[in-house]
């Protein structure tokens, strides 16, 4: 019993890390540009569905995932500059509409290049599970960690020592005034796209070898998102983290010791619950709007 | 009503008459299914355009309102109009129960809710076993009587389903017009302002989300007395996500909107799928997704407003209206 656990807190715990990924991305568009971005799912997959071809052409791993994630950091620049940016000014419901309007279309071309056929993708690194207390731990999980750890990292670094985190810290708290200062909220609305489509990317790319590869599973990938987001509060980064993984060991421990179908529902009745009952997010503590 | 709306009715009318002429099933078929989604985008609209809220779960609602009219009449053998009527009301209690918390919130809660609401009710649907029948459905549903009339054919259902959203077109038309009305417009101007002439913004928006839960509630029903059988497909996210698409498409707070949004919707996605694979041979679904995502993106960038709001003849002033009757008064 014991073991179970362990292995179910393990799986919850990768499946968590990828939530939080895609919920970080989220958050910091959202709190960049104030659009909930609902093609998020959308640029994981399509990381994913590259490096898969990539990967198809001999490149080495490393070189897959590089390529993979500049590729759909300028898929993602470009359409923001040919949709978002065009419609700059337009309410925030126009915004959402468009953003499901680019999910629609991108799935559309995932089906039209990689077809419906599930695919997947070598682990990062060769060997064996690592065995902990009777628990497998998969060595593409610690990657995933890896990847979460980084892009934390990141992110910290970016926002707190960089002369543009202060750009864009300035621009989140007062846009009026950020824009007095001469900064360009084009610019910034335009780097936000990009760093959604690289870390998207990114999260695709380390799941692939854990779970398979088809075109439509960005919808609920961006849904879990929301729903990490959600329990954080929607605009906190830290929140976002802990909300993603929170929810990756609920939805493993339910669905391992429930049932498999559920799985889903669990997500959402806990979204519904937080937003019935405790809007601010789950994490209370951490709350003031910190990107 | 003034003579503006009096054209567009009647002309509305002389375009309801053709089908009657043409008497093919394929017609009357598609334009259920736009009656249906207009009723639906009615109340979606009013949602959207006055009270500023969206909601990314009224297929949920639409779903809720069809499962009910088929598990009450084919499990317990309600009447089907009591059955009917339970549809309407089932979603509008639910609708309630979800509004009451995150109405109160800004404009992304309750987006969010009726997102989540709307995959778990759909993940119910799938996984409901005897009661719902699961993914394949159920079917068996009596078709819609009153006394001893029976709704059994394509033509007969035309007329019920356009004969009820016309009855609606004229409600809401009085709606728009009334306190109530106006209130919800000043709601959507400013929100503080309404708050400080006296306007309880939280409780008519509930009104106004719990108004369109029914009306998708009713449509639900009446589909499932239309098509006699049921499954969770119909009723997926992508289907809330279409409501909201016809209720923006069709133009936000205008009264044509709706119909003119759910006409276009249904057709474009009945035209791609003639059209597509005579331009591009070999073409499958595919590229219909994509044309369908790019005119849905072009159509917010170069015309955000809707596409009522290109032909004058279609709108009426609804968003002036309001304010020149309480400057006449003043």
């Amino acid at each position: 019993m014991g073991e179970q656990l362990l292995q179910l807190l393990f799986t919850g715990l990768t499946l968590g890390s990828i939530y939080s990924i895609i919920a970080l991305t989220l958050v910091t568009t959202f709190n960049v540009t104030g659009i909930l971005n609902l093609a998020q799912g959308e640029f994981v997959v399509i990381g994913a569905l590259l490096a898969v071809s990539l990967q198809g052409t001999g490149m080495p791993m490393i070189a897959v995932f590089i390529v993979s994630v500049i590729l759909v950091a300028i898929l993602g620049g470009l359409l923001e500059r040919l949709t978002i940016n065009r419609a700059r000014g337009a309410s925030s419901l126009s915004m959402l509409i468009i953003t499901i309007g680019l999910s629609i279309s991108l799935r559309g071309l995932a089906l039209l290049i990689w077809g419906t056929d599930t695919y997947s993708l070598p682990a990062f690194s060769k060997g064996g599970s690592l065995l902990m207390g009777g628990a497998a731990l998969n060595p593409q999980s610690i990657w995933i960690f890896a990847l979460v750890a980084v892009t934390l990292a990141g992110l910290y670094g970016f926002f707190e020592h960089t002369f543009w985190g202060k750009v864009v810290k300035a621009s989140v708290y007062n846009q009026t005034g950020a824009r007095l200062q001469g900064i360009n909220l084009n610019t910034i609305s335009f780097l936000a796209f990009v760093a959604a489509g690289g870390l998207g990317a990114a999260a695709g790319v380390s799941i692939g070898p854990i779970t398979m590869v088809t075109y439509d599973m960005g919808f609920m990938l961006g849904v879990k998102g929301f729903v990490a987001a959600a329990i954080g509060g929607l605009s906190n980064v830290g929140g976002a983290v802990i909300g993603g993984i929170l929810l990756g060991i609920l939805e493993s421990f339910s669905s391992g010791l429930i049932s498999s179908g559920l799985k889903d529902a669990i997500s959402m009745i806990i979204l519904l619950g937080v937003l019935l009952f405790r809007p601010q997010g789950i994490i209370g503590a951490i709350r003031e709007r910190k990107i | 009503m003034n003579l503006k709306s009096h054209k567009g009715l009647i002309l509305l009318l002389l375009l309801l008459i053709i089908p009657l002429m043409v008497e093919s099933n394929y017609l009357y078929g598609t334009l259920v299914i736009i009656g249906l989604y207009a009723i639906i985008v009615q109340g979606l609209g009013i949602l959207m355009g006055y009270a500023g809220q969206v909601s990314f779960g009224h297929a949920a609602f639409f779903g809720l309102g069809g499962y009910t009219a088929a598990i009450l009449t084919t499990r317990f053998h309600w009447p089907t109009l009591l059955a009917l009527l339970a549809s309407a009301i089932l979603p509008g209690i639910i609708a309630g129960l979800i509004g009451r918390q995150t109405l109160k919130l800004r404009e992304l809660y309750l987006a969010l809710a009726t997102l989540s609401f709307g995959i778990l009710v759909h993940i119910f649907f799938n996984e409901g076993g005897e009661l719902t029948g699961g993914p394949s459905g159920m079917s068996g549903i009596p078709n819609l009587s009153i006394g001893s009339f029976e709704f059994d054919s394509d033509q007969k259902f035309y007329i019920l389903v356009w004969f009820i959203l016309l009855m609606l077109l004229i409600g809401i038309y009085n709606l728009v017009h009334s306190r109530t009305g106006r209130a919800l417009c000043s709601i959507r101007e400013s929100e503080y302002a309404a708050e400080n002439a006296g306007i309880d913004c939280a409780r008519l928006k509930l009104q106004a989300f719990i108004f369109s839960a029914l009306l998708a509630g009713l449509a639900g029903g009446l589909y499932a007395f239309y098509v006699t059988f049921i499954s969770p497909s119909p009723f997926s996210f992508h289907t809330s996500v279409q409501f909201v698409l016809m209720a923006v498409i069709g133009g936000l707070g205008t009264f044509w909107g709706p119909v003119i949004g759910a006409a276009v919707v249904v057709a474009l996605n009945e035209l791609l799928r003639e059209i597509v694979p005579l331009l591009i041979p070999g073409a499958g679904g595919e590229y219909q997704i994509i044309i369908y995502g790019v005119i849905l993106v072009g159509l917010m960038i170069f015309q955000p407003k809707g596409l009522s709001s290109i032909g004058q003849f279609f709108r009426l002033p609804l968003k002036k209206e309001p304010t020149t009757e309480v400057k006449n008064r003043g």
